[in-house]
């Protein structure tokens, strides 16, 4: 494998951290409105986003990728690869965090929100300066765990020809034949980005484990 | 405010919180039943009974943690519905103080403090860091204003939750048993904190058991038990003279380590 390919590949990584950083921000302010949904008390919309959690969660990632692809070519609306996966992922990631978070706002105890509403506080004061900041850390380790698996999924995006890390790989594979070095350097770059992150969230666990014995 | 009230000790005739035929349910449940109760403008009460009997619930209704289901409650002028603009009118005249301090962990104490004023009452920064500062001085607690709760002992968090709620400046306080959570020997701190709260004029309601509190600052005990107000009294009649058989037993039952 010369220069050439292994530029080509750097260049299909970065299209893979940023596929990763669109679907993680985007999805964190999806993910964001969702859990303050789930857990706002109102009936509709608790099931709206409860529903809308369980169907996201319970079919596989290609298929939401290829609904919002060829889905929405059907209909009419006619999305560059790259705007189709960005949305994909965005609506993926919103699912998988705001499911996260409500946990971790459910998580923060009760007599908080207690003596936030007997100081007068409303929900918005509430919700940003007394729970979320709590919740926020109680869900670090899972949201960076989520993060992780959100990197190795934007591999999925090639099937509707996205050129991200893994269809780099694929094309350099079929250039120069050795599809074992070409998918073992792919495999050494996707590590690289998510075993540092791997790391930090069980360091992080640890700490909150320490810190609330 | 009238002159009256400025005197340690002195309840007016103005009734402060109003209660009148209050129910309060949990699905089938009789949580509360028939709560009449009037405590006047400088008034201290304290609220025992045997756990379960609805003297949290009661507590917890005033300032509206918990709905109620018939009857009315009215704080100050204002008649508590379930509608925001009543919840905040009642609130903005309650402070509250939480068995288990309810201090926010992720703040420090002098945080703890400026919060709600500048949230709620939209004070500037400045204004609620003074008015934090005197308060946190107030209940001697000042040279911690930097820490974090989580760095204090259950008595110094508990005084720092009574002078979190007294930055709202409130007209009436309620302590849902305050010292239960508390190592004995921090129990001291919070009731002197209390006690010298009465003393200048502040209308209270306390859940607790704590009946040498009772005796000294009350005006009035009031007894429960399942959801209902068994027996009211002045300390000296209602620790001498009780009238009702359950209060008898209840007493006799906490004062027995005496």
């Amino acid at each position: 494998m010369g220069v050439g390919e292994f530029l080509f590949l750097l260049t299909g990584l970065k299209w893979t951290l940023a596929l990763s950083a669109i679907g993680f921000l985007c999805g964190s302010a999806g993910g964001l409105a969702i859990a303050l949904m789930r857990t706002s008390g109102v009936r509709a919309l608790e099931r709206l986003t409860g529903g809308y959690i369980a169907l996201f969660q319970g079919t596989p990632l290609l298929m939401q990728l290829f609904v919002v692809y060829y889905g929405l070519a059907l209909g009419g609306l006619h999305l560059s690869a790259w705007v189709a996966v960005s949305i994909g992922f965005t609506l993926h990631a919103s699912a998988y965090l705001g499911e996260i978070w409500r946990g971790s706002i459910e998580a923060v105890p009760r007599g908080q929100t207690e003596a936030a509403s007997a100081l007068n506080l409303g929900y918005a004061a509430r919700m940003k300066d007394v729970v979320l900041p709590q919740a926020i850390r109680i869900s670090l380790p899972a949201t960076i765990g989520f993060l992780v698996q959100l990197i190795k999924g934007t591999s999925l995006a090639s099937i509707v020809g996205f050129t991200e890390l893994a269809r780099a790989g694929n094309i350099v594979s079929n250039q120069i034949f050795q599809p074992l070095l070409v998918f073992g350097v792919v495999g050494i770059l996707y590590f690289l980005m998510c075993w540092p992150l791997s790391l930090y969230g069980s360091h992080l666990e640890r700490r909150f484990a320490v810190a609330t014995r | 405010m009238t002159k009256h009230a400025v005197l340690a000790g002195a309840a007016t005739t103005e009734p402060m919180i109003v209660m009148a035929a209050v129910e309060k349910w949990y699905g089938g449940f009789r949580a509360l039943a028939d709560i009449n109760l009037t405590v006047r403008r400088g008034e201290r009460i304290v609220l025992c009974g045997p756990s379960g009997s609805g003297k949290s619930t009661l507590i917890r209704c005033i300032n509206h943690l918990e709905a109620y289901q018939k009857g009315e409650i009215r704080v100050g002028g204002t008649r508590l519905g379930d509608d925001g603009r009543s919840i905040e009118a009642v609130r903005r005249e309650v402070g509250m103080v939480f068995q288990h301090f309810n201090l926010f962990p992720h703040m420090t104490v002098l945080e703890n403090c400026m919060l709600a004023p500048m949230r709620a009452l939209k004070l500037g920064r400045r204004e609620a860091e003074a008015t934090a500062r005197g308060l946190l001085e107030r209940v001697r607690i000042l040279e911690q204003a930097d820490k974090y709760p989580a760095q204090l002992s259950g008595g110094q968090q508990q005084r720092v939750a009574i002078a979190r709620a007294l930055c709202m400046r409130p007209s009436v306080m309620l302590f849902d048993e305050p010292t239960s959570a508390l190592d004995p020997e921090m129990v001291k701190e919070v009731l002197d904190t209390m006690i010298a709260l009465a003393g200048e004029g502040m209308t209270m309601i306390c859940v607790t058991h704590e009946m040498g509190f009772a005796r000294q600052v009350a005006d009035r005990v009031i007894f429960m038990a399942e959801g209902s107000i068994v027996e009211e009294a002045p300390p000296d009649t209602f620790f001498t003279q009780p009238r009702h058989e359950r209060t008898r037993k209840f007493l006799g039952e906490i004062l027995r380590p005496h």
